[in-house]
Formats: structure tokens, C-alpha cells, sequence
């Protein structure tokens, strides 16, 4: 959906920083014993929240096991495949950017919210450009559903189904000032 | 997925600076740093899979080396097949017309075109008439977009690291441009992205070399090297175009050194931050003295390096972005 210039006519609160916060912790913890060895678990945030999403995933995980996971950033938008004639262009939100080998690690990618997958697609494209990794796995705060592509993550927060005219916004405090996810909803779209 | 840049990429080709508006000016630079980050990968392939599978075409009708490689590079890194036609051995010295031949390329399912012609406007008859995405790599005297829009990169770039502010644009820097101004599609295209993007220009050199009324474009004009340079952030050297000296447009090649060579003595004039710019290839010591060419405030070979980035962001955004030509009536 292009939200450009939009304003939605209702806006619910669906995570607030507490609850935002158990959820990473939990993460955290699955994490962990998903992969004991933490030595070889490196962490890349999705452009633009899954970035600081992943230090604090990375920060949990220093804590409790005393080894802190390296993090870098993936920006994916050059690997995408969903780009078209008269849509607008995204903005970009900095650079792929990490000083880490990726061969026979586990990398971990790290967004807010899954929908189509599409965006995962595309960062595990562009991983495989930069190494050979043991296995790529996927946390994401919010699923909100809508799926395109045969794509799962292994850690979320909350899975939410969302109608066509929704959209997930999440807002950190790193970016945005605030730690809330918000559900959005927009006037219908013309001819949808 | 993320925010999008409230500006839309609608155009099917880049045919020139003067038809776009500052804000697309703004979104090809604003697209190039990430295209930077793929030539200087240091782990990792040197290549982005945005054109993969579509046929780039580099077809010069004039002698260049630094464009045509940047525009094949360019192609490359963004995984696209890349075929070049030199006229010398091509079939319009058999007499075929640009535009059976352009035909005859896209029956071969050509997706972008890169075209350099000796007449200015040929890009844009065969934009109007053709499917395929048209770059305009030089057209005669009138443009040469692609290095405008490399140069302004360049310049963004290093006024963003002087000044510590990675939004700064290029609202009034002054920019001098010195030289051949009258046989300069360079010159052209810089002074219209320049102007667009609230720079201001100063063109000086002999009066011979100078268009008539040229100051119309909205640029201050001079032909006194110290005056133009006093106070320039930017210097541009343009090529003293020798080929053409035939004409005997100034006194004597010993003369413009004299009067508007770029040296480290005129240079005592100009601000101690002032970059120095030049499209290549250089006369060297003739329009630039190697001391500057080679020196510190030279970022002769940034600009290389940029254009190669700033062509992917075209070629990006036309190909992935950009309209279609209208059907039905021409």
C-alpha cells in the first residue's frame, strides 16, 4: 500500500514499550536456545527498524550468556523485485554495511514486521552475495500476515492478520522517540 | 515497505538537465550513495542484481573512453548484458539511418540505449520514437547529463563532509567554471543543474570561448580568472578543446596559459577549501597544471569513481521506475 500523503482515519495502540519489551526479551531467549553457541550467531537489522531492533536483540543476549553478537545493517533495497513503473522510489535508509564474515555462521536477519515476505526474499539474496552462511534465520516483532512468498520466522512477537487498507507501523525510540506499535487504518483505496 | 521518497521517477529517458526539475535532479543523487557502497565492496560481489537480464546498449558515434567504460561498468554492476556498437564498424557508414539502425537494435530486444551523437538533439527524435529507455552520453554542443549529475554529485558529497551536515545541498556554493564554455555540453548541463539546485555560477574565460548572451542562463560571466575564482567553494576546469583551436578562437595556447591556466600561482586567489573539478581528459598543463591535477584539492578521480555510481542510479531508476512511451498516436 502507498501511504505518500495519506492520513488514517483510525489509529490503534496494538504494542506499548512494556509490552514491546517482553516480547524482545522472549526473543531473546528463544534465541538463545536455538543456538547455544552464541560465538558464531551474528545479527543483521533489516534498513530501517530492524537494525536497532537487532542491538537490543543483541544486547539481551549479551546479558544473559555473557557474549554479545556482533550486528550489522542490511539495506536489501537493491535486491529487491517488487519495484514498477510510476511507483515511488524508497527512500534509502543508509547502507548494507557490517566488518563481520558471514561463512558458516548462523546469520540472524532481524525487521519489525513481516508481511509479504518479499523483503526477506531480498535480504537473503543479498546475504548470499557476501558469503556462505551455515543457516540464515528470521525474527521480525509483528507478523502481520498477507504472505507472498513461502517465508517464515522463526522468532516474532505478535502475529496480527491485517486487512488490505492496514498497515503496522512500528516506532522505536532510537528513530522515532517512542517505543509503540500502532495499527493503522486507511480510507480504502479507489478501484481496490 | 519503507518510505517512500515523495518525488516519482515518471521519465522514460534522460535527455537532457534542463528538462528536470530540481526534485529529480535531487532523487538520482539522492540514490547514488547506496551504488557507491557496491563498487567498494571489499567482501562480497561488486554487483547488484537490478538490470539483471536486460540488454544495455552503448552506441557511440564519437571517439570516448571515460564515458562509454563508465556507462558499460555501470551496466555490469547492475547485472545486465552490455553490448557495444562503434560507428567506425557499424552499418551508418554504409548509409543506414540512426533510426533503422536504433530499429534494428530493439528487434533484438535492446532495454536501454546509451547514445552519443555529434547533433544535438538526436537522443531525444530517437526517445520520441523508440520503446527502448534513451541515455543521452553527449549530444553535440547541447548536453551531457549523466555528467552533470555526477559532477553535482561530487560536489554534494564534499560540501556534506566540510560542512559535517549530511542534508546540505548546494544552496550558494559558487562554482566556477573556466575555459571553453562555447563548445562545452559539459559546461551546459552543469550550469543547468547547477542553477536548479540554487547554486551560483560564474563562467570566465576568453571572450572568444564565451556564448554570446550566455549570462541569460542566469550565470555571472567574467574574463578575469582572479575575479571568478576569489571566492569559488568549486573550480571547474573545462578541456581546451585543441581539435577545434584551429579556428583561432584565442591569440596563442601560451597566452590562455597565462591568463586562465589553473596552477598553484592563480590558485593563491582562490579559497583554501575550494575543490577542483575537471570532466577529463585533461590537457595536462595546459587548461590544469599537474600540481593541481595531482594535488590535494583535486577530486578528479572521485568524479570517475561517482559517475560509474550515478549511471547505475539512472539506469535504476529508469528501468525499474520510469513510464513507457505513449502508444497509438506519435
Amino acid at each position: 500500500m502507498d501511504r505518500t500523503g495519506k492520513v488514517p482515519f483510525q489509529t490503534l495502540v496494538i504494542m506499548d514499550a512494556d509490552v514491546m519489551e517482553q516480547h524482545i526479551r522472549r526473543m531473546a531467549q528463544e534465541i538463545i536456545e536455538d543456538n547455544p553457541e552464541v560465538g558464531s550467531l551474528v545479527i543483521l537489522g533489516i534498513l530501517r527498524r530492524g537494525r536497532p531492533l537487532g542491538e537490543r536483540l543483541a544486547q539481551h543476549i549479551g546479558q544473559m550468556m555473557g557474549v554479545t553478537p556482533q550486528v550489522g545493517s542490511l539495506a536489501t533495497t537493491l535486491y529487491r523485485d517488487d519495484y514498477r513503473s510510476g511507483m515511488g522510489v524508497p527512500k534509502p535508509h543508509g547502507n548494507t554495511h557490517f566488518d563481520f564474515s558471514l561463512d558458516g555462521r548462523t546469520v540472524l536477519l532481524v525487521d519489525d514486521v513481516l508481511a509479504a515476505g518479499r523483503t526477506i526474499r531480498a535480504a537473503m539474496d543479498e546475504v548470499m552475495d557476501y558469503g556462505r552462511p551455515k543457516r540464515i534465520q528470521l525474527a521480525c516483532l509483528v507478523d502481520r500476515g498477507g504472505r507472498e512468498l513461502p517465508i517464515q520466522p522463526e522468532y516474532f512477537g505478535w502475529s496480527i492478520g491485517t486487512e488490505p487498507n492496514e498497515w503496522v507501523s512500528v516506532r522505536l525510540t532510537e528513530l522515532d522517540g517512542e517505543d509503540v506499535v500502532l495499527l493503522e487504518r486507511y480510507a480504502a483505496e479507489e478501484g481496490a | 515497505m519503507a518510505d517512500l521518497n515523495p518525488t516519482v521517477w515518471t521519465r522514460k529517458d534522460l535527455i537532457g538537465i534542463e528538462d528536470l526539475s530540481r526534485e529529480e535532479i535531487e532523487l538520482v543523487l539522492d540514490t547514488a550513495p547506496q551504488f557507491v557502497a557496491v563498487s567498494k565492496r571489499e567482501s562480497g560481489i561488486k554487483k547488484v542484481p537490478l538490470l539483471q537480464g536486460r540488454l544495455v546498449v552503448n552506441w557511440f558515434h564519437e571517439p570516448s573512453t571515460r564515458t562509454r567504460t563508465s556507462f558499460e561498468l555501470a551496466a555490469k554492476r547492475l547485472s545486465a548484458d552490455t553490448l557495444g556498437i562503434t560507428v567506425a564498424a557499424s552499418s551508418s557508414v554504409k548509409g543506414e539511418t540512426l533510426h533503422d539502425t536504433l530499429a534494428n537494435i530493439e528487434a533484438m530486444h535492446s532495454d536501454v540505449i546509451v547514445i552519443r551523437h555529434s547533433c544535438a538533439g538526436a537522443p531525444h527524435i530517437l526517445a520520441a520514437n523508440h520503446d527502448s529507455h534513451i541515455i543521452n552520453a553527449g549530444d553535440g554542443r547541447h548536453e551531457h547529463p549523466t555528467q552533470a549529475l555526477l559532477d553535482t554529485f561530487t560536489m554534494r558529497e564534499h560540501i556534506r563532509a566540510q560542512r559535517n551536515d549530511p542534508t546540505a545541498g548546494l544552496d550558494g556554493v559558487k562554482v566556477a567554471i573556466i575555459g571553453d564554455i562555447e563548445h562545452s555540453r559539459v559546461a551546459r548541463s552543469d550550469i543547468w543543474a547547477l542553477n536548479k539546485l540554487g547554486a551560483r555560477v560564474t563562467l570566465c574565460g576568453p571572450s572568444t570561448l564565451l556564448p554570446m548572451h550566455i549570462e541569460r542562463m542566469g550565470v555571472r560571466v567574467t574574463t578575469n580568472l582572479k575575479d571568478a575564482i576569489s571566492d569559488a567553494d568549486v573550480i571547474y576546469a573545462l578541456r581546451i578543446q585543441l581539435e577545434r583551436q584551429q579556428k583561432g578562437l584565442f591569440p596563442s595556447i601560451r597566452e590562455y596559459i597565462r591568463l586562465f591556466r589553473i596552477d598553484n600561482d592563480s590558485l593563491r586567489n582562490a579559497p583554501a577549501h575550494a575543490l577542483i573539478m575537471h570532466p577529463g581528459p585533461i590537457n595536462r598543463d595546459l587548461e590544469l597544471a599537474s600540481e593541481v591535477a595531482d594535488g590535494p584539492r583535486s577530486v578528479i578521480l572521485e568524479q570517475v569513481s561517482n559517475g560509474v555510481a550515478v549511471r547505475m542510479a539512472v539506469m535504476h531508476l529508469l528501468v525499474n521506475f520510469g513510464g513507457k512511451r505513449p502508444q497509438g498516436v506519435a
